[in-house]
C-alpha cells in the first residue's frame, strides 16, 4: 500500500533532528493544502512526512521593535491578527483572499513561501516589506532577504536539513501606504493572474516619495522586485502620471509567460495598470495613516 | 503502520485505528459512519467535506487524520439537539430553500456555523466571504446567503429567549 510515516515533532529541535535523520526521504508539511494534494496526485511520494503543525515556536505574530511572523502561522490567524489588520494592510490584502476560510485555517505563510510558486500571494507583499527569511538547520541559524530566497519555480535557497522559522519585517516609517492587488477572474479560490504589491513612503510634505517598493507575482519565474520602477519613483512627487510611468518601467522589467490564466501581452499591460492603481491606493492609505 | 488516535466527535470521545495518509474525512465517513460530510473534489477546492476542528472550519478531505488527535471535531450530525430538534441554521436552510440537491449543504452549514459563532450578525458580503470555499453546483447561492442571514435572526431570537448568549 502506498503510504508514508507521519511524524509530529513537538519542538523545532525535534523537527530538525527528524529532518536530519530522514534527509531526502522526508518532506516537511505545515498546513498540507499543497502537499496532501500533490501526494494524492502521486506527484510526490515521500517516505516520511514531518508535520510542523505542533511546533509552537513556529506559530506566532509579535510586533515590538519589528514584526515577526512564525513560518507555521496560518493565513487565517494573520487575517484575524489585530497587528496585521492595523499596521500591515498589504499582508491583510494578500491573506484574506487566498483560497477559502477552510484553506486559510490550514495553509501557512511559510508553506506559501517555501513552495516558491510564482503565484504565491504572500510573496509580493513580503518583497515590498523587505522581509527577512530566517532559517534554522544543522549548521545553525541564518537569514536572507526574501528577494534572495527564491531561485526558480519551486526552488529556494533552503539547504538540505533547513527549516524556515520566521519572517521579520522592520516597522514602516510614518507616512507610508502599502497595498497588494490580486488580479483574478473570481474573488475566492483562485490563483492570481498577476499579484502586485506596492509600498510608498512619503516625506514630511506628504508628496515626495522617500522609499518605493514594488513586488510582483506571476510576472517572472519567481516573485520579483521591480527595482528600476522603484528607483524611478524615489525622490519624485507622486501622482497618477508618475505612477503610470513606473508601471511601464515595471512591465519592461518583468518577463511574464503566456499561460492558461493570461497571455504575456495582457500581463505586461496589466502590470502597468495595476502598479498605477495599487500606487494610488498606497497614496490614499498613507493619507489615512497620517490622519489616524 | 496503523496508529490509534483519540479525539472527540460531536462531543463523544472516539478511538480509531488509522493509516498515516488517511484524511480526516475518510475516518469520519468510513470508520465512524458519519456520512454527512461529503467527498467532493478531494483536493480542498469545493468545501463539501467541511467540518469544524476546535471550532475552525477545515477541508477534512486533505486534513491529516493524525492531526485530529486530542481535538474536538464537529460534523453536521452534531448540530441536532439531543431531543432531535434541528439546529437553527438547519431550520433556516429549510425555511429559505437553501437546499437544492443537498450535496453541498452540510459543508455550507458548517461554514455558516463557524461564521455565526464569531460574527452573530454578518452582512451579505461577510456571508459570501465566509462561504467562498463552499461550492454549490446547483448554483443556489442567493437562497443560501438568505438562509445564513435568516439563521442569524433565528439564533438571536433564541439567545434573547433563553438568555444564554453573551
Amino acid at each position: 500500500m502506498r503510504t508514508f510515516e507521519y511524524l509530529k515533532p513537538a519542538s523545532l529541535k525535534e523537527a530538525l533532528e527528524l529532518l536530519g535523520r530522514h534527509g531526502e526521504k522526508a518532506k516537511l508539511v505545515a498546513g498540507g493544502t499543497d502537499l496532501m494534494v500533490q501526494w494524492k496526485k502521486k506527484i510526490i511520494s515521500p517516505e516520511y512526512v514531518i508535520s510542523l503543525r505542533n511546533v509552537p515556536e513556529l506559530s506566532f505574530v509579535t510586533y515590538e521593535s519589528d514584526l515577526k511572523i512564525g513560518s507555521a502561522t496560518t493565513h487565517r490567524s494573520l487575517e484575524l491578527s489585530p497587528v496585521i489588520r492595523e499596521h500591515f494592510p498589504i499582508l491583510l490584502d494578500a491573506v484574506s483572499n487566498l483560497g477559502s476560510v477552510q484553506v486559510r485555517n490550514s495553509a501557512t505563510i511559510g508553506g506559501n513561501i517555501c513552495n516558491a510558486a510564482p503565484s504565491a500571494d504572500t510573496a509580493p507583499p513580503l518583497l515590498a516589506l523587505d522581509a527577512v527569511v530566517h532559517m534554522a538547520g544543522p549548521q545553525g541559524e541564518r537569514a536572507v532577504p526574501i528577494a534572495e530566497f527564491f531561485k526558480g519555480p519551486s526552488r529556494t535557497v533552503l539547504a538540505s536539513g533547513e527549516i524556515v522559522t520566521h519572517f521579520s519585517i522592520a516597522r514602516p516609517s510614518p507616512n507610508t501606504g502599502m497595498a497588494y492587488w490580486k488580479h483574478t477572474r473570481r474573488k475566492a479560490m483562485d490563483l492570481p493572474i498577476l499579484g502586485v504589491a506596492v509600498l510608498l513612503s512619503f516625506g514630511p510634505d506628504g508628496k515626495t516619495c522617500t522609499k518605493a517598493r514594488i513586488g510582483l507575482g506571476v510576472a517572472a519565474p519567481t516573485p520579483m522586485r521591480a527595482r528600476k520602477a522603484e528607483a524611478f519613483l524615489e525622490g519624485k512627487a507622486i501622482d497618477r502620471a508618475v505612477l503610470d510611468e513606473a508601471g511601464k518601467t515595471a512591465a519592461a522589467e518583468a518577463s511574464p509567460r503566456t499561460t492558461i490564466r493570461g497571455s504575456q501581452w495582457y500581463r505586461e499591460e496589466m502590470i502597468r495598470v495595476l502598479v498605477r492603481r495599487t500606487g494610488m491606493i498606497c497614496m490614499e492609505r498613507a493619507k489615512g495613516a497620517a490622519q489616524g | 503502520m496503523r496508529r490509534t488516535i483519540r479525539f472527540t466527535v460531536n462531543g463523544d470521545p472516539v478511538e480509531v485505528e488509522v493509516q498515516p495518509h488517511w484524511p480526516l474525512l475518510r475516518v469520519l465517513r468510513d470508520e465512524l459512519e458519519l456520512t454527512g460530510a461529503k467527498m467532493g473534489c478531494g483536493e480542498g477546492e469545493c468545501g463539501a467535506c467541511t467540518v469544524l476542528v476546535d471550532g475552525k472550519p477545515i477541508n477534512s478531505c486533505i486534513y491529516p487524520a493524525l492531526e485530529a488527535e486530542g481535538k474536538q471535531v464537529l460534523t453536521i450530525e452534531g448540530l441536532v439537539s439531543p431531543d432531535n430538534e434541528l439546529h437553527p441554521i438547519q431550520q433556516a436552510f429549510l425555511e429559505k430553500a437553501g437546499v437544492q440537491c443537498g450535496f453541498c449543504t452540510p459543508g455550507m452549514i458548517m461554514s455558516a456555523k463557524a461564521l455565526l459563532d464569531m460574527n452573530p450578525n454578518p452582512t451579505e458580503d461577510e456571508v459570501r466571504h465566509a462561504l467562498a470555499g463552499n461550492f454549490c453546483r446547483c448554483t443556489g447561492y442567493v437562497q443560501i446567503v438568505e438562509s445564513v442571514r435568516h439563521a442569524a435572526e433565528l439564533l438571536s431570537k433564541n439567545t434573547k429567549r433563553t438568555g444564554t448568549g453573551e
